[in-house]
């Protein structure tokens, strides 16, 4: 995995709730066999004209400075349904590094940090505050080393981020890496469960 | 003594605790499908890595393989190399794999349980959000993404946080033409989409006792509508009885050790739950969607709320983008809602139950002239069980296609789609805007209240025709 690096960049916002990942690739896009390639389909459905399929034009991803958006900021319950990790591997492909919202679904904020993205949860008011710096197109950083966000000379906004969902982003560890660095404890376990529970095995 | 029966298989699979609460757990059980894993054995062959525990792993296509004549060679390009990539990586990685030829192949959800791989007190992962459904056997289970495949591929592990736990009681009797699709609809309608996010739901009370193991699936496959990856029903001698003799399940003297085992499996009496919600099974009535959400849900005797009812400006905003998008208004009757299409199947309504109660109301009846659909069963068995009973020839004659297992049109990945505007009456488990089709438009409902809406051509109260 790639090291998450700070991130600075004019914020795109969708104010929409529940997004949910049928939304973020839909279906049709989940037949490859490959992680990269799904950004130009991200959001497939609200972006594109359906019959055309020219890109809608006042959607935010296909507004200037939008398009090149390093920052997603949501709403509530973002990411809902499907544990299909298209979603962030689609948003990761269009350049997406950092998501902030005021909640995220379980499985979708755990895909992301499986990918190098970092989702950040703030309360509403914070969301607001930061949708304005989309809004009047001010970029603004993401550092995680600080867990703050900077926007220009106003006050950062502090965020929370487990310790080792950090450190894994920051230095970009490989979890199967560092759980093969446990195999004795798994061996131990092992051994112990199959005295237990011996039909499991 | 005061643990959940999740605490309890949580804590019993423990093999590291980080100082952080991160723990690595082990995995007892991992199902596969074609969709969320071409990318993850990739990563394996990328590193050089084995699949540590082969015979710990089922895999089987369904989300993405026809439901038409499976003599036939699959013929979309992308989905059929996407099986073959399934079939190769089994091959490759000595995983045990249900052909789309073989009767056993079905929904990954349905075929666990049918075959006893899925079995009280185990951890089970697959990478599908609606694998909460192997909860109802007293078994932690839980939807994962492609990494995480990768990751138990080739450790059998997880790094999980512990969840907190809530208690959902059913208590009383459920009335005449109830289900468990309306129950749990019901408590999606509570908690809302996000209500369950961070807890284990268990589902406990006299109603929960008193449902089959079938309807205990229905009941925990849609924890995730709730947000929840976990629900879970405490093990008992339906469970059990369920297992005997079922071909992964074990047998003889392990059995009964595994018995001994099983009868253990409770919360104990004193747990603590984070949250408790109990509801009175007298008091869930029929209920239908109505939005882009599933916890847009209704009993069928009501109507459309009024914008005037939502205070909550987020949930205003997405109530008026969803009945845009469903081609409603506030106010509507749900019973005034014509239907075009009705599906019923998936992991949530598919199994040979589901079937049963879809054609005692369409036995000797049509389905209305202005609606077609599909009858999908949930496995290859479930299919020959059902043709066995005759049901395939109750739907044929009302109206309905019978088709081969698979997920189908509850996600349509395959081409078991509706087309833009079509409106559903779909005993699967999402109503999200393009779910079944882009522009379709979604009403769940459990398969009795679907095969009365499409005699009636519109949502109807299962009620009257019981």
């Amino acid at each position: 995995m790639e090291k998450f690096k700070n991130t600075k960049s004019i914020p795109a916002y969708l104010p929409i709730v529940n997004v949910d990942t049928d939304m973020i690739i839909p279906k049709q896009f989940l037949k490859t066999i490959k992680r990269t390639g799904l950004g130009v389909s991200l959001f497939f459905e609200m972006r594109y004209d359906k019959q055309t399929h020219e890109p809608i034009k006042d959607f935010v991803l296909n507004v200037d400075p939008y398009t090149s958006s390093k920052i997603l900021i949501g709403e509530n319950n973002f990411g809902c349904g499907s544990s299909r990790e298209h979603a962030p591997w689609a948003l990761l492909d269009f350049g997406i590094k950092v998501i902030i919202a005021p909640s995220f679904a379980d499985i979708f904020y755990n895909n992301c940090f499986k990918n190098g993205i970092l989702p950040i949860a703030l309360p509403e008011k914070k969301i607001k505050e930061l949708s304005k710096f989309s809004l009047e197109k001010k970029e603004i950083e993401v550092n995680l080393d600080e867990q703050k966000i900077t926007k220009g000379d106003n006050e950062p906004i502090e965020f929370e981020v487990e310790p080792f969902r950090k450190e894994c982003l920051i230095n970009g560890y490989d979890d199967i890496a560092l759980t093969l660095k446990k195999q004795n404890h798994i061996d131990n376990f092992i051994e112990k469960q199959k005295s237990k529970t011996p039909w499991h095995f | 003594m005061s643990e959940t029966l999740y605490d309890k298989i949580f804590e019993s699979h423990l093999i590291h605790r980080q100082e952080d609460g991160t723990c690595l757990i082990y995995i007892d059980r991992h199902l596969v499908h074609e969709v969320t894993s071409p990318q993850a054995f990739e990563g394996l062959r990328m590193s050089n890595r084995k699949v540590f525990s082969p015979e710990s792993t089922l895999a089987v296509a369904d989300h993405n393989v026809p439901t038409t004549d499976r003599s036939k060679p699959i013929e979309n390009k992308d989905s059929k190399l996407q099986y073959e990539t399934l079939e190769k990586n089994c091959k490759d990685f000595g995983i045990n794999f249900f052909a789309l030829n073989d009767i056993r192949q079905g929904i990954v959800h349905v075929i666990g349980p049918e075959q006893g791989f899925t079995q009280p007190g185990m951890t089970i992962v697959c990478g599908d959000s609606h694998t909460a459904t192997h909860g109802a056997f007293g078994a932690i289970a839980a939807g994962i993404g492609t990494s995480e495949v990768e990751h138990v591929l080739a450790t059998q592990t997880l790094l999980q946080s512990k969840l907190k736990n809530m208690k959902i009681e059913v208590n009383g009797k459920l009335s005449t033409g109830v289900t468990a699709k309306d129950i749990i609809l019901t408590v999606i309608g509570i908690l809302g989409t996000a209500g369950g996010g961070g807890y284990a739901l268990e589902f406990c009370g006299e109603v929960i006792k008193s449902l089959t193991m079938e309807e205990r699936m229905t009941v925990c496959n849609m924890a995730i509508e709730a947000g929840s990856r976990v629900g879970i029903i405490e093990p008992d001698e339906k469970t059990f009885k369920f297992l005997k003799g079922k071909p992964m399940a074990p047998k003889g003297e392990q059995w009964d050790k595994a018995m001994e085992h099983w009868v253990t499996l409770k919360s104990d009496p004193d747990a603590k739950y984070d949250k408790t919600i109990i509801l009175k099974g007298e008091e869930i009535i029929p209920s239908v969607t109505w939005g882009t959400s599933p916890e847009d849900v209704l009993p069928i005797t009501a109507s459309i709320p009024s914008l005037d009812e939502i205070h909550d400006k987020d949930k205003k905003q997405s109530v008026i983008r969803s009945l845009e998008y469903m081609g409603l208004n506030p106010k509507d009757k749900l019973e005034d809602i014509s239907i075009d299409k009705v599906f019923i199947g998936s992991c949530t309504n598919g199994r040979i139950e589901d079937l049963r109660a879809a054609a005692s109301i369409l036995k000797g009846n049509k389905v209305s002239k202005n609606v077609t659909g599909y009858v999908v069963p949930g496995s290859g068995l479930v299919k020959k069980q059902a043709e066995e009973e005759g049901l395939d020839k109750i739907f044929i004659d009302a109206g309905l296609e019978w088709r081969e297992a698979g997920c189908s049109m509850c996600l349509g990945m395959n081409p078991d789609q509706l087309k833009p505007k079509e409106r559903c009456a779909s005993t699967s488990n999402r109503n999200f805007e393009g779910r079944q089709g882009m522009d379709g438009r979604t009403h769940l409902m459990s398969p009795a209240m679907a095969a009365a809406a499409a005699i009636e051509g519109k949502l109807t109260d299962v009620r009257k025709f019981l």
